[in-house]
């Protein structure tokens, strides 16, 4: 059973939370506990090396990770994203004849609007405007998003052929929504901060499933 | 009913003002519009009674407004020093999520590790260490000297370190469950850091009664799929890639004498159908015109072990599940149950004997407003079903915060546990920052609030997460762990719905080791305390003739002989008879409880 022994924990004032990170390895043998110093903070190591403790004054390493430039350009990037699965959803609401179809843009209407929110709070929590520098056609059709002739083309249709090009359309947007995950992945540094990690996460969760639904819904209108 | 299409428009005005969307945007009322077209007589509307005290509180991170109803708040414990960021309450690096207790130790898991508190005085937490291993989410479960903590993201470090990983496949990195030997409370070692393809965003511990030399984990990845290139033999290939590391969960052993040689045994495909199809359950999608959507089922959120019946709860993203747990190492589907209201299955709690289990929804993941007044009484609500003689479920009802909340309160049902309660099944439940809520599911087709707590929102501008993560039950007091604010403590205090004596029956189950989700079977030995309770609720309930309640009441009151304490008990034990004949009305159930409590008090004397 584990013992208690309690080493009783003077008040500490409040340190600076903004630290730079800890470079070091947990490999030392564990230090005498620091004189008085505040409460017992302790590093365990890698499985069979031992613990190293933290004085108060390192406190401010216990933040350790940030976000990355690559973080703001994808939570950048996401606004002008959502931003057009919401003018085709808005078109769904004039335009589709399927109720599944509309069921479906409905829900993503209130998720992407719930995810924009999100979005605006992180970037302006960290002092990051909204808008993106120079974001070129390139990049548009990286992030999947439809051209303007795409999105022309599907205000202008009706009938089963919009249903069915709205999918089309959304398959295609939210697949970009994936490349952009997985590239921020793949990029050294990102995804590191848990609010990023966890938003990421979700909408690689949530899209990769409405792509399946959508595709779904695709080979039910092809019988 | 109320008038839902105000209220619906207001909260959508808010849902749209909220947005900083350019361009063309369809107006708000037509949303409303919408989304009352979904509202059904399946998911009907949230009723609620408005002077509840609950409505209109104070917003304030550290100083809400608060509002209390048969419970009181022993301890509000804010989180050290170091762990927090005190120019935001948002800052989800620091969040407090799990707890598992020990004896006199309570221990808190966070994003960036665990704490351990002394709570020998449970009005009086003590912060004793901090253990810093950064990961998240930190789930936390605690076995003899071993504490088992769960790490999904990518920044969590083999050694504990905190700045992160920044390659995208690295040898350093930990995404799994870590096993900590704390037997030296001041030198917490971490003896083994078991890998696995998805990390670990909760686990379960599981017990074999057979077997005292290992205890088992089950791992529930519900994170993205690491590369091969990190962890050999992971794949996020699809339901027809027999190495996907999807749509299943991984079993670890963990032998006690050497639990750094913990490793998965088994990683079953506990949704496969009889033809072999590793995606056998929920596909995604909807359940039809005005029902939610549920994930897909390719992975188990949590799971709550119940080795006493043999079974565990699965609550797997489009099903809730039964496991046959009799061979820990290799678990069995048993029984499986979708539900048309349910976005994405989150936990499960069984009652004490075992024939009743409750599901809850995370509708909106966790960061949502999912407890406003427009959001149907059966999104992101508990679902109670009876498990029958044959093992199959079958729904018995809803439960939801029966109380508003607003729109920058993320709220949807949560973590619980049961309170020990003789004689009725209640359930003490976080829901973010709606509370906590005491459910009384002893009727499961009609659960209702008997106690409460809830804090205004932390901010009326902002969303902030923040709220109660879990809220459980150890030892006679409640601890909540609360995202942003710390760790409150509260004791139930008497109230039209729960006697004193009922209470001190609850707060008489004392145990060694308690972890929510490893659900341990209740006996109350035959007390005054016990016979009481069942008393006070056949009275409650105006099940008792008033001639056999004061009788009984005056034995109970005399501190009475053995001999009588006999003699009632088989008068009462004659009253069963004639209820199950029909000729007497009454609680027969309760009644032969009481009369086997009445007998073990007279065998003690």
């Amino acid at each position: 059973m584990i013992q208690i022994d309690i080493l009783k924990a003077p008040i500490i004032a409040l340190v600076a939370l903004l630290g730079a990170c800890s470079t070091g390895a947990s490999t030392e043998t564990a230090a005498p506990a620091p004189e008085n110093d505040g409460p017992r903070i302790v590093q365990p190591g890698a499985p069979g090396q031992s613990s190293r403790t933290f004085s108060s004054t390192e406190l401010d390493q216990v933040e350790g990770v940030s976000y990355t430039d690559a973080d703001v350009s994808f939570m950048k990037g996401m606004i002008p994203h959502h931003q057009q699965a919401l003018e085709m959803t808005a078109l769904v609401r004039q335009h589709a004849v399927t109720e599944a179809v509309q069921r479906m843009a409905l829900r993503m209407e209130i998720s992407q609007r719930d995810e924009i929110a999100l979005i605006s709070a992180w970037l302006a929590d960290r002092g990051e405007t909204i808008e993106m520098s120079n974001m070129g056609a390139m990049q548009h059709e990286m992030m999947g998003m439809l051209t303007p002739e795409q999105m022309q083309t599907l205000s202008e249709t009706r009938g089963m052929d919009f249903d069915r090009l709205f999918l089309e359309g959304m398959i295609q947007h939210h697949r970009g929504a994936l490349a952009m995950v997985t590239e921020l992945f793949s990029t050294s540094g990102a995804a590191q901060e848990s609010t990023i990690f966890k938003f990421a996460e979700e909408i690689d969760a949530d899209q990769l499933m409405e792509i399946e639904r959508m595709q779904g819904l695709l080979n039910q209108m092809a019988r | 009913m109320k008038d839902m299409g105000t209220k619906s428009t207001t909260a959508f005005g808010l849902l749209a003002a909220a947005t900083m969307v350019a361009g063309t945007i369809v107006a708000p009322e037509s949303i409303a519009a919408q989304q009352q077209d979904q509202v059904s007589a399946a998911a009907p509307a949230l009723e609620w009674d408005p002077n509840d005290p609950r409505i209109g509180l104070g917003a304030g991170w550290m100083d809400a407004e608060s509002a209390i109803n048969g419970m009181e708040l022993l301890a509000a414990i804010p989180r050290p020093d170091g762990f927090f960021n005190p120019s935001t309450p948002a800052d989800g690096r620091f969040s407090n999520t799990d707890l598992a207790f020990q004896d006199n130790l309570l221990i808190q898991g966070n994003y960036n590790g665990f704490q351990m508190y002394d709570i020998s005085n449970p009005a009086d937490p003590t912060l004793a260490v901090s253990v810093v291993c950064p990961g998240g989410q930190g789930d936390v479960s605690v076995f003899g000297d071993l504490v088992v903590m769960s790490a999904q993201e990518t920044r969590g470090r083999l050694d504990c370190g905190v700045e992160g990983v920044a390659d995208s496949i690295s040898a350093e990195r930990m995404r799994g469950v870590r096993i900590f030997d704390v037997s030296d409370m001041n030198n917490p070692a971490q003896v083994a850091a078991v890998q696995s393809c998805r990390g670990s965003h909760t686990h379960t511990i599981v017990t074999d009664p057979a077997d005292s030399e290992n205890m088992y984990i089950y791992i529930q990845g519900t994170s993205r799929v690491r590369p091969g290139e990190e962890l050999a033999g992971c794949s996020g290939g699809g339901p027809d890639d027999p190495n996907t590391a999807l749509f299943r969960i991984e079993v670890v052993k963990v032998p006690l004498a050497n639990p750094g040689a913990a490793e998965i045994v088994n990683m079953p495909r506990i949704f496969a159908d009889e033809q072999g199809n590793l995606a056998g359950l929920w596909q995604g999608g909807d359940h039809g015109e005005g029902t939610q959507s549920s994930r897909m089922t390719n992975q188990c959120h949590d799971i709550t072990a119940y080795p006493g019946i043999g079974l565990a709860g699965g609550a797997c993203s489009g099903n809730g599940i039964l496991l046959d747990i009799s061979n820990p190492e290799n678990p069995t589907r048993v029984a499986e149950v979708s539900d048309p209201n349910f976005a994405y299955w989150h936990s499960a709690t069984f009652n004490n004997d075992g024939d009743v289990v409750v599901f809850t929804d995370e509708w909106g993941g966790g960061s949502a407003p999912r407890c406003r007044a427009s959001d149907p009484a059966t999104w992101g609500a508990n679902a109670i079903f009876r498990i029958g003689e044959d093992g199959q479920m079958e729904l018995a009802g809803y439960y939801k915060l029966p109380v508003p909340q607003t729109e920058t309160e993320n709220c949807v049902a949560h973590n619980g546990s049961i309170i020990p309660v003789p004689g009725r099944d209640i359930m003490a439940q976080a829901w973010y920052q709606g509370g906590v809520s005491l459910m009384d599911f002893t009727d499961p087709e009609n659960a209702f609030e008997i106690a409460f707590f809830d804090r205004g929102p932390l901010s009326i501008e902002s969303m902030f997460t923040g709220g109660y993560w879990s809220v459980y039950w150890f030892n006679g007091r409640l601890y909540g762990a609360e995202i942003s604010r710390g760790i409150d403590v509260f004791r139930l205090t008497p109230s039209e719905h729960l006697s004193a004596a009922e209470i001190a029956a609850a707060e008489a189950i004392m145990m060694d080791e308690f972890n929510a989700q490893l659900q341990p079977k209740v006996e109350w030995e035959p007390t005054r305390d016990v016979a009481q309770a069942y008393l006070d609720q056949m009275t409650r309930a105006n099940r008792i003739l008033n001639d056999r309640a004061t009788e009984i009441q005056n034995v109970l009151n005399s501190g009475a002989s053995s001999t009588s304490l006999n003699s009632l008990a088989a008068e009462i034990e004659a009253d069963v008879v004639q209820i199950e004949l029909g000729e007497l009305g009454g609680d027969a159930e309760r009644m032969a409880k009481l009369a086997a409590v009445l007998r073990g008090m007279a065998a003690q004397q």
